[in-house]
C-alpha cells in the first residue's frame, strides 16, 4: 500500500513538471504575487517594502499553499474521466492507493511552493525573526493544514461532472477564505462587517499562525501566536472529520 | 479442463437501461472466446464485469476460479485489460506508463524497465517510447494500452474492441500478438464488431444484441448458420444484372439482394463459389467491375439470425419504448 502509494505520487509530481500550469502555480506564481504585493502596493498599505514584505509573505505562502491544495480535485477527476482510473482499478492494488499517492505528491506540490516563497522572500529582504525550528513548526503547520483542506477538494472532484466544473466550485470556496482574512492587510483595517467573519475564518488563523512563527508577530492585537496555532489544530481537526469521510466514501464509490 | 472464465445470469441496470439481461460465459483455459454485438449490446459492461471494474446487479461471475465480486483484488492478480477506450496516461511517456504499471504489479524498477522495453520492442513502440503519451496516434496509444494490460503476464486476458481504430495493418500485428498470447497458454476474451475478427481469433463465438445471448457456437458453425460467406458482384453494365441474378441463384443459399442499385450481393457455402462464379460470367460474356466474397457483415449476421433487419428491429424496440 505504501509502496504502491509512493508510485503514484512519484507519477503525480512527473505530472506536474509536465504540466507547465500546475508547475507554474508553485513556482512563478507566489514569484509574481509577492513582487506585485510587496513593491506595487508595499508602499500604500505599510509605508515601506521592507516592512510590507514582513507582514505579507506569510500570507502570500499561505494563498498559494490554499490555490494548490485544490488542484487535487481537478487532478482525480481528470484522472476518472481520461480513464487512467480503470488501470489501476485493473491492478492488484489497495483501492486508497491512488487517493494517498496524490495526496503524498501534493505535499511534495506545496514543499516546492513553500521553498520558493521562502528563498524568493529572503533574497528581496524578508528576514527571519525566529530560531529555525520556528519555521520548522510554520512548514509543518501549513502543510497540515492544507492536507486537511484537501479533502474538501477531494469530496468535489468526486462529485463534480468534469474538471472545469470542480475547479469553478473550488475557486468559490477559496475566494472568500483567502481574501476575507488577514492576508494581505491588518484584520483591525478592514471593514467591521468584514472583521465578524475574518476573525472566524480557519484562514486568519493560519496567516497569523505564520506571522507569529516566522516573523515573531502577529497583526490581530492581544493574541499569542500559541493561541493561533492551537485555532489552527482545531481547524483542521474539523475540517478532517466534517470532510474525509464523505470525500472517501465518494471516491471508493468510483473506484 | 476447468473454466477460467465462468459468467452465470450476468444482469447489470443502468437506470432504465438493461445493459444485461441475463448473460451465461464459459471459456476454458487457454481458449479465446469473441463476443460478437452492434454498438450498445452489453459487451463493455459484461467486460467490465468480469474485470472487476463493475459490480453485477444480479448473477455470479468468477475468473480462474475466484469470484469478481468477493476476491476482487485476486482476480486483478490474474488478469490483463484492454478497455475500449484506452487508459494510458498522457502525461507520461510510453516508457514510464509501462514501468508505473509493471512497479504498481510488484516488479522493482529493474524488472519493470526490462518488461516495458520488451513490450515496447513487441508492439513497435521503441522509437516511441520516450515520447510523451499525448503525441501518440490512436493506434499507438491502444497498443502501449494493450502493452500495459500484458506487463504482468497475465493468465486471462480482457481485449474490448482491441483493433477497432487500427490500420489493417497493425490490426494484423495485434491479431499475430493475440495468436502469439494463445500459444502460451493465456485464455481470452474478446469483444468485437466484426465477424471477421471473431472468426480469425475466437474458438468459439457468442453474439449478443441488448444484453441477451442470440446465438453461441463455434466459427465454422456460426458461419453455417449465418450463410458462411457472402459472395458480391458489381457488373460493369446495368443491364445484365438480371442475368447475374440468374447465375447468382445457382450459387447461392436464398435470393440475391441487392445492397446497392447496381450490387448484387448473396450468402454462399461453397468454398469453390468464387471460381465457378467467376467461370460462369466468362461463359456468359459478362464483365465485372467488381467481384468479391467476403464474410457477412454484422448486420447480415443478424439478419440471418434472428430474421429481423437491426436497424429495423432497433427502430420498433425505440417506438415501443417512446409510446
Ligand atoms: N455508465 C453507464 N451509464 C448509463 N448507461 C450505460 C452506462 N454504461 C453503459 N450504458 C448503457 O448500457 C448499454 C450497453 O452498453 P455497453 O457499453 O456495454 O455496450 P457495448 O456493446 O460495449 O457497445 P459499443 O460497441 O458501443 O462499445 C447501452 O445501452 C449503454 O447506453
Ligand atoms: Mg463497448
Amino acid at each position: 500500500m505504501l509502496r504502491d502509494s509512493l508510485i503514484l505520487a512519484r507519477r503525480s509530481v512527473v505530472k506536474m513538471t509536465r504540466n507547465p500550469e500546475q508547475f507554474i502555480d508553485v513556482t512563478l506564481q507566489p514569484i509574481i504575487l509577492t513582487v506585485v504585493f510587496v513593491f506595487i502596493f508595499g508602499g500604500a498599505i505599510a509605508g515601506s517594502t521592507g516592512a510590507y514584505v514582513e507582514f505579507a509573505l506569510p500570507g502570500i505562502i499561505v494563498q498559494t499553499i490554499m490555490f494548490t491544495s485544490l488542484t487535487i480535485g481537478v487532478n482525480l477527476n481528470t484522472d476518472i474521466q481520461k480513464g487512467i482510473f480503470d488501470r489501476f482499478r485493473s491492478l492488484p492494488i489497495a483501492r486508497s492507493a491512488p487517493l494517498f499517492g496524490a495526496v503524498l505528491g501534493d505535499i511534495v506540490r506545496h514543499s516546492i511552493a513553500i521553498t520558493v516563497t521562502l528563498v524568493f522572500g529572503a533574497i528581496i529582504g524578508f528576514q527571519f525573526q525566529t530560531p529555525w525550528w520556528h519555521v520548522a513548526i510554520a512548514i509543518l503547520l501549513i502543510i497540515t493544514f492544507a492536507v486537511s483542506l484537501c479533502w474538501v477538494s477531494v469530496l468535489i472532484g468526486m462529485l463534480a461532472r468534469s474538471a472545469g466544473a470542480v475547479q469553478g466550485l473550488s475557486f468559490l470556496i477559496v475566494f472568500p477564505l483567502t481574501f476575507g482574512s488577514s492576508t494581505f492587510v491588518p484584520a483591525s483595517t478592514l471593514p467591521t462587517w468584514l472583521q465578524g467573519w475574518v476573525a472566524i475564518n480557519p484562514v486568519t488563523h493560519v496567516i497569523e499562525s505564520m506571522r507569529g512563527l516566522l516573523t515573531g508577530s502577529t497583526s490581530v492585537a492581544g493574541d499569542t501566536t500559541t493561541g493561533q496555532i492551537l485555532w489552527v489544530i482545531a481547524s483542521c481537526v474539523v475540517l478532517v472529520g466534517v470532510f474525509f469521510p464523505p470525500a472517501t466514501w465518494a471516491y471508493r464509490r468510483k473506484i | 479442463m476447468t473454466a477460467a472464465i465462468e459468467a452465470r445470469g450476468l444482469v447489470k441496470r443502468f437506470g432504465k437501461t438493461k445493459a444485461l439481461d441475463g448473460i451465461d460465459l464459459t471459456v476454458e483455459e487457454g481458449r479465446v472466446l469473441g463476443v460478437l454485438g452492434p454498438n450498445g449490446a452489453g459487451k463493455t459492461t459484461a467486460v467490465r464485469i468480469l474485470a472487476t471494474l463493475l459490480k453485477p446487479d444480479g448473477g455470479t461471475a468468477t475468473v480462474s476460479g475466484l469470484d469478481v465480486v468477493h476476491q476482487a483484488t485476486a482476480v486483478r492478480r490474474k488478469i490483463g485489460l484492454t478497455g475500449q477506450f484506452a487508459s494510458v496516461d498522457e502525461d507520461l511517456t510510453g516508457m514510464q506508463n509501462l514501468v508505473m504499471v509493471g512497479q504498481l504489479l510488484d516488479l522493482t524498477t529493474r524488472q519493470a524497465k526490462i518488461r516495458a522495453s520488451e513490450l515496447l520492442a513487441e508492439f513497435d513502440l521503441t522509437d516511441a517510447a520516450g515520447r510523451l503519451a499525448k503525441t501518440y496516434s490512436g493506434g499507438m496509444r491502444r497498443r502501449l494500452d494493450l502493452s500495459a494490460s500484458l506487463i504482468g503476464r497475465p493468465a486471462v486476458v480482457f481485449l474490448d474492441e482491441p483493433t477497432t481504430g487500427l490500420d489493417p495493418a497493425k490490426r494484423d500485428d495485434v491479431w499475430d500478438m493475440i495468436r502469439a498470447l494463445v500459444k502460451q497458454g493465456t485464455t481470452i476474451l474478446l469483444t468485437t464488431q466484426y465477424l471477421e475478427e471473431a472468426d480469425a481469433l475466437a474458438n468459439e463465438i457468442t453474439v449478443i444484441d441488448h444484453g441477451s445471448i442470440i446465438a453461441h457456437d463455434t466459427p465454422q458453425g456460426l458461419k453455417r448458420q449465418v450463410g458462411g460467406q457472402t459472395l458480391e458482384v458489381r457488373p460493369t453494365d446495368v443491364a445484365s444484372l438480371p442475368r447475374v441474378r440468374e447465375l447468382m441463384i445457382r450459387f447461392g443459399t436464398r435470393e440475391p439482394e441487392q445492397p446497392a442499385p447496381d450490387l448484387l450481393s448473396v450468402p454462399v457455402t461453397d468454398e469453390s463459389a468464387l471460381t465457378q462464379v467467376v467461370a460462369a460470367l466468362s461463359a456468359e460474356n459478362i464483365s465485372v467491375s467488381e467481384l468479391s466474397l467476403r464474410l457477412p457483415s454484422l448486420d447480415e449476421v443478424f439478419y440471418s439470425l434472428t430474421g429481423q433487419n437491426r436497424t429495423a428491429a432497433d427502430a420498433t424496440t425505440t417506438k415501443g419504448a417512446a409510446a
